[in-house]
């Protein structure tokens, strides 16, 4: 680690940064999933990855939705649309805490200034079916990143483990950079000729999307898209492995595991919409487990899980 | 003798695991020393976030040797027994004995397990340690199959003597022992070698780790103490916080900082408990406004900045969840100041358990007993009714939405701003209480009322449904809540007869859970009887004596709910005397005692129970009163025995003219009198009184038992001096049960 610290300028360097540490440490950059989530963790990279003998490494930006979190950009730190930086490492190796450390120093923080805790925290995900131990890691008193090590997905134990690292962006680079409100941080080079801040990119859409999520969205539909989602999920995993036309098995975990996203998605913003009763919640979230559940199996299924030809001969 | 050290350095061990896995690993360790045959002076745990270590002084450096014999069949036995003893004990024919016996020659074999030396066996009994150690929660990492709280990194394992120190070879899922350490995460990474305890204790205070829990919870403590002072405040002090904070630092720095002014107006629990549960922060008092103005954090190092950076960043973290708590105090204060009943009405919307409805209609049923049970406490009918409408009315807020443990504290707040009486918002704090038997009781009668309806609801509903407490198994905490109820009627001195508000309760709980099939005619009866009851404010009988005189249909739902009440009644007074028992146990009373006034309960009157107790209880301690039991059993035996044989009742009342000497005619004109004294004691539930008044006839009974012949020869003297005893049976069953004494 070396020792001089220097101050990042932007929220955008902060992410820079990260990309480029992490990159060094050889994982895979990914980019962010094209789906609607509500955490980096819903990522296939993720979900799916963390399943199976096969080593990976991967980091990305994943943009996560907790629609009822919105606050239409008013406070200081709650969004309903905001940035997490996740990295997961299979099998976890024996200095991930230090190389989270040294990422940390990456982005700024002076170790020598600040106070750095593991407070435990164990990690529980009921719509992925997933568990996992660890902590939340405190930067003075404030909670900057998860970091979890997997024991099961989809009601798979993990073996190997794999460690999980996530980094609530926006409230750490807004630590680093001095900014008390979200909007008013910089989201690139203050000094660039447009210099834009979060605010003039994301005020309006916390604006537009509260509104919605709150108010405005058709339930109705909602329901119908849960439903129609669920089904096609189960539908995708009750086909037949092999391809008629490939003549090869093709297990489709992936698409079947976009529904299960979906639904889970879509849940989020019923729950926003306030309709659905403390009963019916957890009756949702049994049925999206169920999904996850079905496609983590299908996954071990696939090479990419572990399967492999040769085993079943 | 050497000296043993072990240090199992992990990642970081949850604060609240630390403590029992330094005794779980003491315990381990030297049982499995011990069991080996490894005796030791002395041992001691200690623990920080990222270790446990162990240290065990004047170990034997081997384990003796032992030698044990067995005895096996004759030397002339066939080759078949033979040749399974040998077999057995692992020797050859030439390496067993023969010893001659009256019976013949007999084999022996002679084992001898040498000892071991001590590493052997340490490494042994710690590889087991590790691979089987209790943590309440563990995980594997990696591509190990070992768990662990979280990842193990190093294993410090060594044995010194005088010559020096050995580490002793054990190896687990690849992580070798040694004698080296790391010092503080930050302050001191550097690797620490170390040839024994003191020099590793010493070493590690040099490179920021205070090892023992104990010293780094005085340091904060003594620190935390002195700043505050310092600045003319008062560190408000939070044991288990202080465990935790112990817990989750290995160099404690004590830093103290300002709440922003902003916050300062919130309820002063809402600061408390938010830096406490979120930020792990000490509140600090200024005794000048007796309000909480700073905040204590501990840090886990120093810095260059004296710590200007750290409390700073602490500061703000403050400020923002503050400003969370302060937006739900100003929505809720919005909502309490409006209208209360938003919130209640959306208790129709929380279930409270599957098979008793909602929060509402548990609260509509609470209150429906509060108004019973309020003439019986000397509440307020109104107030008490009040009480117990909105006692739950902060579930539904967003303080307590966001800080279940301030339930009901902020309710009484809620309702203050309501404009609602005092003792009606004080209720909703206190109904909660007693929360176990070191909990305060409430006095204040709506409190009190409010508190007994709570509770009485909970136990009748769930024996209503059948989800008594099994063995260890009491999720609803109804054993608390039976102790609740007990406290709170015997140490407000309550006259209650509890039989009838527990079956009026159930026929509540009755009226819901039948509500879907119930007839119409069948639900207005039973209602009626409930709103009767309501109304009267005084139960005239039990449910079931008033569903007696119900018109109703064989077979049809009053019968078969009366049945179940009556039934469920019983059963659950039964487990309230079950901890009425324990209750009294613990206060040193002796079991006879409790069941022999317990057997004159007749409607559940804990209060008098008590009473009967303490009464007797202390004539038991007099000479006269030890010795009227005997008496009394003495009559009672002989009284029984005539009864028996002859089947005649001898109650009738002795006549002084068939009196034949003056021990009998001082015995007839003692039960007199003292017959009197008792019967306007126990009028007034003076028990000690009649107690006494019956201890006064200790003399004369024994008197009449020295000189006089029950069995007389006359029919008619017999009969007389029968039905004196049977006098003396009756009064002396006033207050107890005395046949239920021991001795």
């Amino acid at each position: 680690m070396s020792d001089t610290v220097i101050a990042p300028s932007s929220f955008q360097e902060i992410i820079l940064r990260l990309q480029e540490y992490w990159s060094k440490q050889g994982c895979a950059i990914l980019q962010p999933y094209d789906m609607e989530v509500g955490a980096g963790t819903f990522h296939p990279a993720t979900t799916l990855r963390s399943l199976g003998p096969k080593s990976w490494a991967v980091a990305y930006v994943q943009p996560s939705r907790r629609p009822t979190d919105g606050r239409y950009g008013e406070n200081p730190n709650r969004l309903q649309h905001y940035y997490q930086y996740q990295v997961l490492i299979k099998p976890s190796p024996p200095d991930l805490q230090d190389l989270y450390l040294e990422s940390l120093h990456a982005i700024g923080v002076d170790l020598t200034l600040h106070d750095i805790r593991f407070v435990e925290d164990d990690w529980e995900s009921p719509t992925l079916g997933a568990w996992g131990l660890g902590w939340e890691v405190w930067c003075d008193g404030m909670e900057v990143s998860q970091f979890t090590y997997f024991q099961q997905v989809g009601g798979h134990d993990c073996h190997p483990v794999s460690g999980e690292l996530t980094y609530g962006l926006e409230r750490l680079a807004m630590y680093i950079l001095g900014v008390d409100h979200v909007m008013d941080m910089p989201f690139n080079d203050p000094k660039a000729p447009f210099s834009l801040s979060y605010g003039d990119i994301f005020k309006q859409t916390e604006e537009e999307y509260a509104r919605w999520n709150f108010d405005v969205a058709n339930t109705e539909v909602l329901l119908r898209h849960f439903a129609e989602a669920e089904a096609e999920c189960n539908a995708i995993l009750s086909v037949e492995p092999t391809d008629p036309k490939m003549k090869q098995k093709i297990v489709m975990a992936h698409p079947a595991y976009d529904q299960c996203i979906k639904a889970s998605h879509i849940f989020n913003l019923l729950d926003a919409r306030g309709v659905i009763s403390v009963t019916e919640r957890q009756a949702y979230i049994a049925r999206v487990r169920t999904l996850a559940k079905a496609c983590a199996d299908a996954f071990l299924e696939t090479t990419a899980g572990g399967w492999s030809a040769e085993d079943v001969l | 003798m050497p000296d043993l050290l072990i240090e199992l350095f992990s990642e970081e061990i949850p604060a609240r695991m630390q403590r029992r896995a330094g005794e779980d690993l003491k315990k381990i360790i030297t049982n499995g020393l011990v069991e080996a045959g490894l005796t030791y002076v002395a041992a001691a745990a200690f623990t920080t976030s990222r270790r446990l270590t162990l240290t065990v002084e004047g170990l034997l450096a081997n384990s003796p040797t032992v030698r044990e014999e067995r005895k096996g069949p004759r030397a002339d036995a066939s080759e078949k027994a033979v040749g399974g003893f040998l077999r057995g004990v692992g020797l050859t024919r030439d390496e067993v004995e023969v010893r001659g016996s009256p019976k013949g020659d007999i084999l022996f074999a002679v084992i001898e397990k040498p000892g071991r030396p001590a590493v052997d066996i340490i490494s042994q009994v710690l590889e087991h340690a590790i691979r089987n150690f209790p943590w309440q929660k563990s995980m594997r990492w990696g591509t190990g199959t070992l768990k662990w709280v979280r990842p193990l990194q190093s294993i410090l394992c060594i044995l010194s003597d005088d010559s020096g120190a050995t580490v002793v070879p054990i190896t687990a899922q690849g992580i070798a022992a040694d004698n080296k350490t790391q010092g503080h995460r930050f302050m001191a990474p550097k690797m620490i070698t170390v040839t024994g305890f003191d020099d590793y204790r010493v070493k590690l205070k040099r490179a920021y780790v205070i090892l023992d829990p104990d010293e780094r919870a005085q340091v904060i403590c003594h620190d935390a103490t002195n700043v505050a002072f310092a600045s003319g405040l008062e560190l408000i002090e939070d044991k288990n916080l202080l465990a935790e904070v112990s817990g989750l630092v290995e160099w404690p720095v004590v830093l103290m900082g300002r709440i922003n002014s902003a916050f300062l107006e919130l309820p002063a629990e809402v600061l408390q408990t938010s830096m406490r549960e979120h930020q792990k922060f000490f509140s600090v008092r200024n005794p000048k406004t007796d309000k909480i103005e700073n905040f204590i954090t501990v840090a886990n190092r120093e810095a260059k900045d004296s710590g200007a950076t750290i409390l700073a960043g602490n500061e703000k973290v403050l400020s923002a969840r503050l400003a969370d708590a302060k937006f739900f105090w100003e929505n809720d204060l919005i909502v309490a100041k409006s209208d209360l009943s938003i919130w209640t009405k959306a208790l129709k919307n929380v279930t409270f358990h599957n098979k008793l409805g909602t929060q509402f209609d548990r609260v509509k049923r609470i209150e429906a007993l509060a108004s019973n049970l309020a003439l019986a406490v000397g509440a307020d009918i109104k107030e008490a009714e009040e009480g117990a409408r909105w006692a739950k009315v902060d579930l539904n807020s967003e303080m307590v939405y966001e800080f279940p443990e301030l339930q009901g504290t902020m309710g009484s707040y809620y309702i203050k701003a309501s404009g609602r009486s005092l003792a009606v918002a004080v209720a909703s704090k206190e109904h909660y209480s007693p929360l176990g038997p070191s909990d305060s009781v409430p006095t204040a009668p709506v409190s009190v009322v409010v508190a007994l309806a709570d509770k009485l609801d909970t136990l009748t509903g769930f024996w209503a449904i059948d989800e008594k407490p099994t063995g260890s198994k009491d999720p609803f905490a109804l054993r608390r809540g039976a102790l609740g109820v007990i406290r709170l009627v015997i140490e407000n001195n309550l006259t209650l007869k509890l039989t009838r508000f527990v079956e009026l309760q159930l026929l509540r709980h009755e009226i819901e859970i039948n509500r879907e099939q119930a007839s119409k005619d069948d639900l207005v009866v039973i209602e009626g009887v409930a709103a009767d009851a309501a109304t009267d404010g005084v139960l005239p009988a039990t449910i079931s004596t008033i569903l007696d005189g119900a018109d109703t249909q064989i077979g049809g739902l009053i019968p078969s709910i009366q049945k179940s009440i009556e039934q469920v009644s019983i059963d659950l007074l039964n487990f309230v005397y079950d901890r009425l028992k324990v209750y009294l146990r613990d206060q040193g009373f002796s079991h006879d005692v409790i069941d022999a006034c317990i057997a004159m309960d007749q409607d559940v009157d804990l209060t008098s129970v008590v009473k009967r107790i303490k009464a007797l209880s202390e004539a038991l301690k007099t000479d006269d009163g030890e010795n009227l039991i005997q008496g009394y059993k003495r009559a009672n035996n002989i009284l029984s025995q005539a009864e028996h044989s002859s089947g005649v009742e001898y109650s009738y009342g002795a006549d002084l003219k068939f009196m034949e000497n003056d021990e009998e005619r001082a015995l007839f004109a003692a039960l007199d009198k003292v017959g009197a004294d008792i019967a306007a004691a126990m009028k007034d539930q003076d028990f000690t009184t009649a107690m006494t008044a019956m201890a006064s006839l200790r003399m004369p009974i024994d008197a009449f038992f020295e000189t006089t012949l029950i069995n007389a020869d006359n029919e008619i003297v017999r009969r007389n001096r029968l039905n004196m005893l049977s006098r003396i049976r009756t009064l002396c069953l006033s207050v107890a049960d005395l046949n239920k004494l021991d001795g």
